[in-house]
């Protein structure tokens, strides 16, 4: 009963979600805020395995989240929606219910093949050097899209929205809500079974001492091809929902901004701490919402919580620990480590 | 077939010649010292054997392979394990952890038996756990196990990096000043821990010191370096005798 505690609560919070959503309970503004929370939990975990468990410096994330939103767009509207770029459907539009997630994977495999443009560089240069090559990579990604005119350029993409009408011809059912938190689950999954295995912990040796890793038995650069292609694979994944969450995407939302806002969510949650990084994808989504009404301004406080967070606590919300090393009664809900390593 | 043979090794650093001509083999079970004032190149050796870098002649071999452009994890992988003259533990990792990481070399699945949890993953864990506790056990770290690597003694965080060696099963164990920075009855702890592990592993040991106590206590036979160069060989007693090994050390007698 115990080791599944965590699977049951996982489960209710799925359930009361989607339920609500359907239920009309929550409007659709909220609804969007709650999707937005789980792109942003995606992101900022699989950032947080390269900049907190690996210990490099990528700031090129949104590039990533590009390349998977873009070719997901692609492929499920030129195979479920009439239009002017790909001609007549390809497929009957309401297989895409079932389509849909093969083709968000899709999109995260083209990601993380993406994510070769930084992880060979990695094998020669890390530090500093490797943040430069990072943030040439988004820099290419997005004026790539930007110049590639039948996909819209710089105007942007869009039909997505169709696509989801199509899945809500097969049950009216909130589809995004669900596919969302759906990855958003596989996603943190998959991430903390990736780091507590013996092979994960290879990466953490590589932040601790690269040489050391490799000279003990650490393939590194095995590590880190799997690492950041994971990563990026990941921010392709959640660039895919995200797409089809607004419908519509253009180059400008995956500049150095998005990959800032990531980067900020990673080091307020705490460098290498998973539950830290799903707590600050929440708490930064909200507080951004909650800030709205301060308008332009709101990029002034928020930043300036930023500094004070760094000042006072410099190892972010929780810091290489989980939450469960700091609350020990979590650990009743959550089950010991081991507990849930099994359960997991 | 010797066991490890390192032939006319060389290797320069730009114009500096740092290795020249080494030579050595071990046919199995040999405790050996390689000794040298500093910067006689002892650790380029270290680092040469173990593929950190390759050198620009000569060749090493472990049971007749030769390691020519291995990399290190690879070299590892064939039975050639260290420790460093700085401890390079992983720091923010537990003790316990900081062992099985080294289990890398032989993980025994993949990247998706990770993600699946497929039984291979499991038994295989199962076991790199199991031989982790095993050497943690082995080297008295037990009430330790837990506790991260930056927190112990210097003293014991020398012990974890035997014991890291320890787990990768080596053939050739190679200690790089496991005595520095000890004091007296460390030192003589150590020096029964190595003889012990020796006896215990069936290993073959090459340590680099610069305690002549140490290695005149502990090593059945010297090797000493002298920029680069191999100036005598022989067991302790005759190394003490060498007229060439004494001014290496201290300088030439003035008449």
């Amino acid at each position: 009963m115990r080791r599944y505690r965590l699977t049951i609560l996982v489960g209710l919070f799925f359930v009361l979600v989607v339920g609500l959503s359907w239920a009309g309970t929550l409007s659709s503004y909220f609804q969007l805020v709650l999707m937005f929370v789980g792109v942003n939990i995606m992101m900022s975990s699989s950032l947080n395995l390269v900049n907190g468990y690996m210990g490099e410096f990528s700031c090129g994330h949104a590039g990533f989240m590009a390349v998977g939103a873009y070719t997901a767009s692609l492929v499920s509207v030129w195979c479920f929606t009439a239009g002017s770029v790909f001609g007549p459907n390809l497929l009957p539009p309401a297989w895409a219910a079932v389509l849909f997630p093969l083709i968000l994977l899709f999109g995260s495999l083209v990601a993380a093949i993406a994510g070769l443009l930084v992880a060979i560089p990695s094998f020669r240069t890390r530090g500093d050097y490797l943040a430069i090559i990072t943030l040439a990579v988004n820099y290419i990604v997005k004026s790539a899209i930007e110049n590639i005119q039948p996909i819209g350029g710089a105007r942007g993409f869009m039909g997505m929205g169709r696509v989801v009408n199509g899945m809500k011809e097969v049950a009216d059912i909130p589809w995004m809500m669900i596919w969302t938190w759906l990855f958003v689950f596989l996603t943190v999954l998959l991430i903390k079974r990736f780091v507590s295995s013996t092979y994960g912990k290879g990466i953490i040796a590589i932040r601790e001492d690269e040489i050391a890793a490799e000279i003990m038995g650490v393939n590194t650069r095995r590590a880190k091809m799997v690492a950041f292609m994971l990563s990026s694979g990941l921010a392709g994944l959640a660039g895919g929902l995200f797409a089809h969450i607004l419908g519509y995407i253009n180059p400008g939302s995956f500049g150095i901004m998005k990959s800032t806002e990531a980067l900020v969510m990673v080091y307020l949650g705490g460098m290498g701490s998973l539950s830290g990084s799903v707590l600050s994808a929440i708490l930064f989504t909200l507080l951004l919402e909650i800030l709205r009404p301060l308008q332009l301004y709101k990029w002034v406080v928020v930043p300036f919580i930023l500094i004070l967070l760094m000042l006072f606590r410099t190892e972010g919300l929780l810091g290489h620990r989980e939450l469960t090393d700091i609350f020990p009664s979590f650990k009743r809900i959550f089950g010991s480590k081991e507990e849930v390593h099994v359960a997991l | 077939m010797s066991l490890f043979e390192v032939r006319g090794l060389t290797h320069y650093f730009g114009g500096l010649k740092a290795v020249s001509d080494f030579y050595l083999t071990f046919d199995g079970g040999e405790l050996m010292g390689l000794i040298g004032p500093n910067g006689a190149g002892k650790t380029t050796v270290f680092n040469l054997v173990c593929g950190v870098y390759h050198p620009t002649h000569g060749e090493v071999r472990i049971e007749g392979r030769n390691l020519g452009e291995l990399y290190p994890h690879q070299v590892t992988a064939l039975g050639i394990a260290r420790t460093f003259q700085n401890i390079r533990l992983w720091p923010e990792m537990t003790v316990l952890d900081n062992i099985r990481v080294c289990h890398n070399y032989r993980l025994g699945y993949g990247f998706l038996d990770t993600i699946f949890l497929t039984s291979r993953y499991r038994t295989a864990e199962k076991e790199i756990g199991r031989r982790a506790r095993e050497v943690v056990e082995i080297m008295g770290l037990r009430d330790h196990a837990e506790e991260l690597a930056k927190n112990l003694p210097y003293g014991l965080q020398r012990k974890v990096e035997i014991a890291r060696a320890l787990i990768l099963r080596p053939k050739l164990l190679l200690l790089d000043e496991p005595c520095a920075g000890m004091n007296l009855s460390e030192k003589e702890a150590l020096i029964g821990l190595i003889r012990w592990i020796r006896k215990e592993f069936n290993l073959t040991i090459w340590l680099i010191e610069h305690e002549m106590r140490v290695v005149m206590n502990l090593c059945e036979k010297i090797q000493v370096l002298d920029f680069g160069e191999t100036i005598a060989q022989g067991t302790p007693e005759e190394i003490q005798g060498n007229a060439r090994v004494v001014e290496a050390y201290l300088g030439k007698e003035i008449d």
